[in-house]
């Protein structure tokens, strides 16, 4: 592992005795930080760009928004929104709330004392009900989208918003129960059994000592979910039409749309995102953790 | 304090799984009583998850178009085998392995790149992964939009514009090059999520190792390569088998950009059954693909399961 010297300029300090390398050593290493640092800003920025240019498209008038060269100064307007609002996106942006919300607090219902069982308290075959949690989600949704169909076809709930919670929640639990799962095993014992010695039952344990501890993780759980329904497309347009259609459908009505209406696409655009990027900002901390289902901290 | 059955209840709580082999009356009734609190959510699953698929089979077994209600019949294999000649659902299975193959491969290198320079103190830092986490968020059908409409539209596109002096003014990016449109955007989308697994595995590093490599001599490089990367393999691996596993059934991107064109260009197998079972109307055929879908996936994911599964329990319990 020995390198010459030459090949390690980052690390001017490292191989001497200096106790801290690289913080106060000589203006090289802070004139190469900064460069570090202005690169990095210039990738993010560039990165999220076409966010950025979406979100600066919708302030423009609609002639503005498709030029060549495009336009980069213009007056901002609000026209566009207050457009896409005239155009009925309220019902859209109900269902889509209910979905979401109804499926996150049924989700969390099933999945709190579901994770509970496996982790705190784990009952036989753990292992194989976890895996068969996670074996859900490997399941293609077109392979079960058939039967679904016909069967609320029959029961009469084809464009009904609950019939989306339902889906949504069968979505969202095998990712809840590892994700809770895993906040609970963190839950340090001692706190368990001292609640036990003085004489708490199992209701009551759950109730005010875990549930506590575990609030954040249950609001991030909750969080996850919210994304992942809000998100939600294939079930949302099929299963869907006048009454019941969610955000992500409504915008698939500006695809059939010609002409210079990119201005009011963009803030179409912006107006069904910007609930779920605001709470995935919100929950950034632990977007990590839910995402990977809670194998990652 | 307490409901008179508590203490009882969590006294079976309390009792690892290690006496199984005494099944006694009382041992069975607290078995139940532990087993409560699992059993809403494990049936839920079972009803939602398992009952239509066992619907699909039997559905692939007979000759179904909603079309022509008086034409069912019990057909036995005849949808399977018209599934296996059928060559445009293979053209889709070929797309689907391309385009999740790209996908994940790219947005991890790229993922992995953001995460590099993210792992480091500077003056915004927050700002920075605030951005980059953005596109995740972002409605995916949103982002089939943006990109579609405003990034890669031939004329007043912006990629066009930036790409105008290489002499690509006016590439109509959608039509003639669909698979790679769609792959753009799904990269994307799939690069924050990559960018957060990898950055988490970077924090988590041990950094007395990194210490003692650079007190050793040891070079950027040489510590990336012999001590980093290690750590991050088993990131790594998680993300790539979680994003296949959603990659696999993207179908917004392809539905808002492409619609599976030109003709069949750009059509993955979600994409196709939808159109053969909500345009086609043809039930049992779509459920013949259904299940082969799901056998392929079962067959390439069995490996796969078994890994992510091992992977995650080893990552829950080292923590517990």
């Amino acid at each position: 592992m020995t390198a010459p010297a030459a090949e390690r300029p980052a690390r001017p300090g490292a191989g001497s005795a200096t106790p801290e390398p690289g913080r106060r050593l000589p203006n090289a290493a802070s004139v190469r930080g900064g460069a570090l640092t202005v690169f990095t800003w210039a990738v993010g920025l560039l990165f999220v760009s076409p966010a950025l240019w979406l979100v600066l498209t919708a302030f423009k008038e609609e002639n503005q928004a498709a030029t060549d060269p495009p336009t980069l100064f213009f007056t901002p307007t609000l026209e566009r929104f207050s457009a896409v609002l005239e155009s009925d996106f309220a019902p859209y942006l109900g269902n889509s709330l209910i979905a979401t919300l109804a499926s996150t607090l049924l989700v969390l219902v099933l999945g709190i004392p579901a994770a509970y069982a496996l982790s705190v308290a784990p009952v036989k075959r753990t292992k194989d009900v976890l895996f068969f949690f996670i074996s859900t989600k490997m399941l293609p949704v077109v392979a079960v989208v058939v039967p679904i169909y016909v069967a609320a076809a029959h029961l009469s709930v084809l464009d009904n918003v609950w019939t989306l919670v339902v889906l949504y929640t069968a979505m969202n639990l095998p990712i809840a129960v590892w994700m809770l799962r895993s906040f609970f095993l963190e839950v340090p014992t001692a706190i368990v059994e001292a609640a036990r010695v003085e004489g708490a039952g199992l209701p009551r344990v759950l109730w005010s000592v875990m549930l506590p501890v575990m609030a954040p993780g249950i609001a991030a759980t909750a969080l996850i979910c919210m994304i992942f329904a809000w998100n939600e497309f294939f079930f949302a347009v099929n299963l869907t039409a006048a009454q019941a259609a969610t955000v992500p459908v409504f915008l698939t009505g500006f695809v059939t749309s010609e002409g210079l209406f990119v201005a009011q696409l963009s803030a179409a655009v912006v107006m069904a995102s910007l609930p779920i990027v605001i709470v995935g900002w919100t929950a950034q901390r632990q977007l990590v953790r839910g995402l990977s289902m809670g194998a990652v901290k | 304090m307490s409901a008179p059955t508590a203490p009882e209840r969590e006294e079976a709580a309390a009792r690892p799984a290690r006496d199984r082999r005494r099944p006694s009356p009382s041992a069975r009734r607290q078995g139940w009583v532990r087993r409560a609190p699992l059993l809403p959510a494990l049936v839920f699953m079972l009803v939602v998850t398992q009952l239509p698929f066992l619907a699909t089979i039997v559905y692939s077994l007979r000759s179904w178009n909603l079309l022509r209600p008086d034409s069912q019949a019990w057909v036995g294999l005849a949808n399977y085998a018209a599934v296996f000649t059928d060559r445009q659902f293979l053209a889709a299975a070929a797309n689907t392995v391309l385009i999740t193959a790209s996908c994940v491969i790219v947005a991890m290198l790229l993922g992995v790149g953001l995460a590099l320079l993210l792992d480091r103190k500077f003056w915004g830092r927050g700002v920075v992964r605030t951005l980059i986490i953005t596109p995740f968020l972002i409605l995916p059908v949103a982002t089939a939009l943006l990109w579609k409409h405003i990034m890669l539209e031939p004329v007043f596109g912006l990629i066009n514009f930036v790409l105008t002096p290489f002499g690509f003014a006016d590439f109509d990016w959608v039509s003639q090059a669909p698979v790679l449109s769609v792959v753009i955007a799904l990269v994307w989308q799939w690069t924050p999520f990559m960018a957060l697994l990898v950055l988490a595995g970077l924090q988590s590093q041990n950094t007395d190792v990194l210490e003692a490599g650079q007190v050793d001599g040891a070079s950027k490089w040489q510590m990336f390569t012999w001590i980093t990367l290690p750590h991050l393999r088993r990131y790594i691996e998680l993300g790539v088998l979680l994003g296949s596993i959603y990659v696999v059934n993207t179908f917004d991107t392809i539905y808002m950009m492409t619609q599976g064109g030109p003709g069949t260009a750009s059509s993955n197998l979600p994409f196709y059954i939808y159109q053969r079972t909500f345009l086609g109307f043809d039930i049992g055929q779509s459920a013949a693909m259904g299940v082969v879908v799901v056998v392929g996936t079962i067959l390439v994911a069995l490996l796969a399961l078994r890994l992510i599964f091992r992977t995650f329990m080893d990552a829950q319990e080292a923590r517990s």
